[in-house]
């Protein structure tokens, strides 16, 4: 399959802060047979709603589809898919390695690097806390794994649009 | 002003007479004891129908639904009477019908804990419902009732479930009944784009070979008599769905009637050969297209509906308007012009004349006679009930519908069983109206105890069994696709449906005989104490013509049977 059939998208869904729209929202993914790569639930700034956001991978033509079916439901607002468009998308990924105090400089070295925080550090590992865009964390992903990775977490990415306009 | 404390069941019973409800149609159980006290303890002028299964109680309210465009209630218990709704609920969902089904649920405190008749119905029926709820808190009935009604019925109607726990049903309820609605996030199209009607005008007006396909969404929207004018007017022809039978008169000399894997030959022949095809609220079903990526590929596409998650789903238009179908063509009529359509028209009444519907009067008793003779006895005038299979095909072939809210048929589902609950809850809601039922004897035989609920409410319906102790539809495509390899279809060990009505104190007749057919459907029609059931006899091995196979394109319809061996078909069922 090439990627212009199947590539990642990046929607943000603003939501009525019910019980039930997540499951109703993730159904319209299941059946359609997209498969729902991150997902980040908040409250918006009015209590009452919530903003999602949500990259999925599968075919371009269903998307299309998928966004309408969206914005069906009687709980969604709206929704907009961030893909093409400029906004800010980041995310934050920890990653614990295992590394004694023989590795310890380089793997500071690399953190310094992207910008990480240290979190947690031991005798025998070491958590970084890194903050961007996703394509930011698989290359300190690539770049830390001479070390081992012992976990690995990603929060999902988080997008806004820039300027005036409303996400 | 204070009100006075009344139980959650008491306010939804208030609600419901609020809607303007006539009509509960349900079955009750320990966790919807509450509600059904309250039909009691309530001043009211609802009346419930007690059902013999839950499946019934929903055709039923689909059924009134269909018969009046106005939603009817269901109201049943928890756990397995919830999930007897659901092929109901999906019946509805997929043909765009309003209902409120209104479950009983286990006490707030034990949900989740595999209470005695806990279902997640709310769970369960997410993907077959317009919207639902799970009601937490009393007071809260009054606005989850008003919005279950308004998401309902506008907009692109469709079911709607409130799950109701029993000690919310029982609690006390001190909100005021006229709640308002809070649905920020429900938005329904109530205007129509100008500049897109003129564009459709425009299109309209260079077309030579126009064609309107008429669907159900015109149906919902009440958009026959506009239609007719615009019809009319601008001399283009008209195909209906399934589901469009009787938006615009079948009989009309512009009408062709149904298209599809079974429709007219002329209806589909104007499909190949249409420059512009102008669809009013039908959502290119699979059974219309054939094969989406050929069909109509030379034509203009234009798309009317009010979902916008229709548009492009399976054909992308030209043009596409978002709006209601009444509302787009009023607006329309004004800017499209007389065309000149006689050289197209003559075409396809040729086509009329070369083409024609017909069965061989020789030989058994046919399915299309009896539906045939049924409509010329009738006058046309019946509210028509199908149930789902060969039967209903021919009857959508035979029975001319020249009026709406008159043909009650699974379209998009194609659920068996659906016919008789569905005829009964139309009879319920036009008593003075002549009704009738046609059903296979596989669908009878899957919600045939509703005959009790037929006689006991002495309701005028006729049922017709086309009793071919077969799945007919089956086993054609066995006959025609796989070789004649008959597999369970064969019906063996039915009933003396004759003896079977009887027993529930409903008239029988037997029909077994082409040569009198006229006869016994008269007296069935004579017959005026109450429901009565016409046993028909017919050949087993019919089959269903014209025929596009599924995903093939329209143009490889067959007209007859074919003399050659068919490839397996690549389409959805």
């Amino acid at each position: 399959m090439t990627n212009l059939e199947k590539s990642m998208h990046t929607l943000s869904i603003y939501v009525a802060n019910k019980p039930g729209v997540l499951a109703r929202i993730a159904q319209v993914f299941a059946r359609r047979g997209f498969n729902i790569e991150s997902l980040v639930v908040s409250p918006a700034v009015d209590g009452s709603f919530s903003r999602m956001t949500i990259s999925c991978s599968g075919k371009v033509e269903g998307l299309d589809q998928i966004i309408k079916q969206l914005s069906k439901l009687i709980d969604v607002l709206h929704c907009i898919d961030h893909t093409y468009d400029k906004s800010v998308m980041k995310e934050m990924g920890l990653i614990k390695i295992s590394v004694d105090c023989e590795g310890r400089s380089e793997a500071l070295q690399i953190a310094e690097h992207y910008g990480c925080k240290t979190v947690d550090l031991t005798a025998e590992s070491m958590i970084l806390q890194v903050v961007g865009n996703p394509a930011k964390i698989d290359a300190l992903e690539e770049m830390i794994s001479k070390f081992k990775i012992v976990e690995f977490v990603r929060t999902g990415k988080v997008v806004m649009s820039r300027g005036q306009e409303m996400t | 002003m204070t009100n006075k404390v009344i139980e959650g069941g008491q306010a939804v019973i208030r609600c419901l007479e609020n809607e303007g409800v006539e009509y509960i149609f349900g079955y009750s159980g320990g966790a919807a004891i509450p509600i059904f006290d309250a039909l009691i303890t309530t001043e009211t002028k609802i009346k419930f129908v007690l059902v013999r299964h839950e499946q019934g109680a929903v055709h039923m309210a689909d059924g009134y639904a269909r018969a009046t465009g106005k939603p009817a209630v269901v109201l049943v218990t928890s756990g397995p009477g919830a999930t007897n709704t659901l092929t109901g609920l999906l019946t509805a969902h997929m043909d765009s019908v309003p209902m409120i089904v209104l479950t009983g649920q286990s006490v707030s405190w034990m949900l989740g804990k595999d209470a005695f008749q806990e279902a997640d119905i709310f769970g369960i029926t997410m993907p077959v419902v317009k919207h639902s709820y799970l009601v937490k808190e009393t007071n809260d009935i009054p606005r989850i009732v008003r919005e279950a009604f308004h998401i309902s019925t506008t907009g692109r109607p469709g079911p709607v479930l409130i799950d109701i726990p029993k000690n919310i049903s029982a609690g006390p309820c001190t909100a005021d009944l006229h709640a308002e609605m809070d649905l920020p996030g429900y938005t329904i199209n109530t205007g129509v784009d100008n500049d897109t009607i003129l564009e459709i005008a425009e299109a309209l007006s260079k077309s030579k070979r126009p064609l309107i396909l008429a669907g159900h969404g015109a149906m919902i929207s009440g958009a026959d008599a506009s239609l007719k004018a615009l019809v009319e007017k601008a001399q283009i022809p008209v195909t209906n769905t399934l589901l469009g039978k009787g938006v615009f008169p079948e009989t009309h000399a512009l009408a062709l009637g149904m298209l599809g894997m079974h429709g007219t030959a002329y209806a589909n022949k104007a499909i190949c050969e249409c420059d512009l095809l102008l669809n009013i609220g039908s959502r290119f079903d699979d059974r219309i297209l054939g094969k989406p990526d050929v069909f109509c590929k030379d034509a203009t596409i234009i798309h009317i509906d009010i979902d916008a998650a229709e548009i492009g789903k399976m054909i992308q238009p030209q043009i596409a308007c978002i709006a209601d179908a009444k509302m787009a063509i009023d607006a329309l009529i004004e800017h499209v012009p007389a065309l000149d359509t006689r050289e197209w028209r003559k075409k396809l009444d040729g086509y009329k004349v070369k083409y024609p519907l017909k069965f061989k009067r020789q030989g058994g008793l046919k399915m299309q006679h009896i539906i045939d003779e049924f409509y010329k006895l009738s006058k046309g005038e019946a509210c028509v009930a199908t149930d789902v299979g060969q039967h209903q095909m021919w009857a959508a072939q035979f029975y001319k519908n020249d009026s709406r809210y008159n043909w009650l048929s699974s379209g998009g589902a194609g659920t068996m069983g659906f016919g008789l609950p569905a005829c009964i809850g139309a009879a319920f809601a036009r008593p003075d109206d002549l009704h009738v039922c046609f059903v296979g004897d596989g669908g009878f035989q899957m919600t045939f105890f509703e005959l009790a609920t037929a006689a006991l409410h002495k309701l005028p319906i006729k049922i017709v069994v086309l009793n071919n102790h077969y799945l007919g539809m089956v086993r054609q495509w066995q006959e025609l696709f796989y070789e004649g390899r008959t597999s369970g279809v064969d019906l063996e060990g039915n009933p003396d449906f004759v003896k079977l009505a009887e027993s529930f104190g409903i008239k029988g007749f037997n029909l077994r005989r082409p040569g009198d057919v006229k006869r016994v459907l008269q007296n069935a029609l004579d017959y005026k104490d109450g429901p009565c059931l016409i046993n028909c006899e017919v050949e087993k091995t019919d089959n269903v013509f014209p025929m596009i196979p599924a995903g093939a394109a329209v143009e490889e319809m067959l007209i007859d049977p074919p003399t050659r061996k068919l490839e397996k078909p690549t389409g959805s069922t």
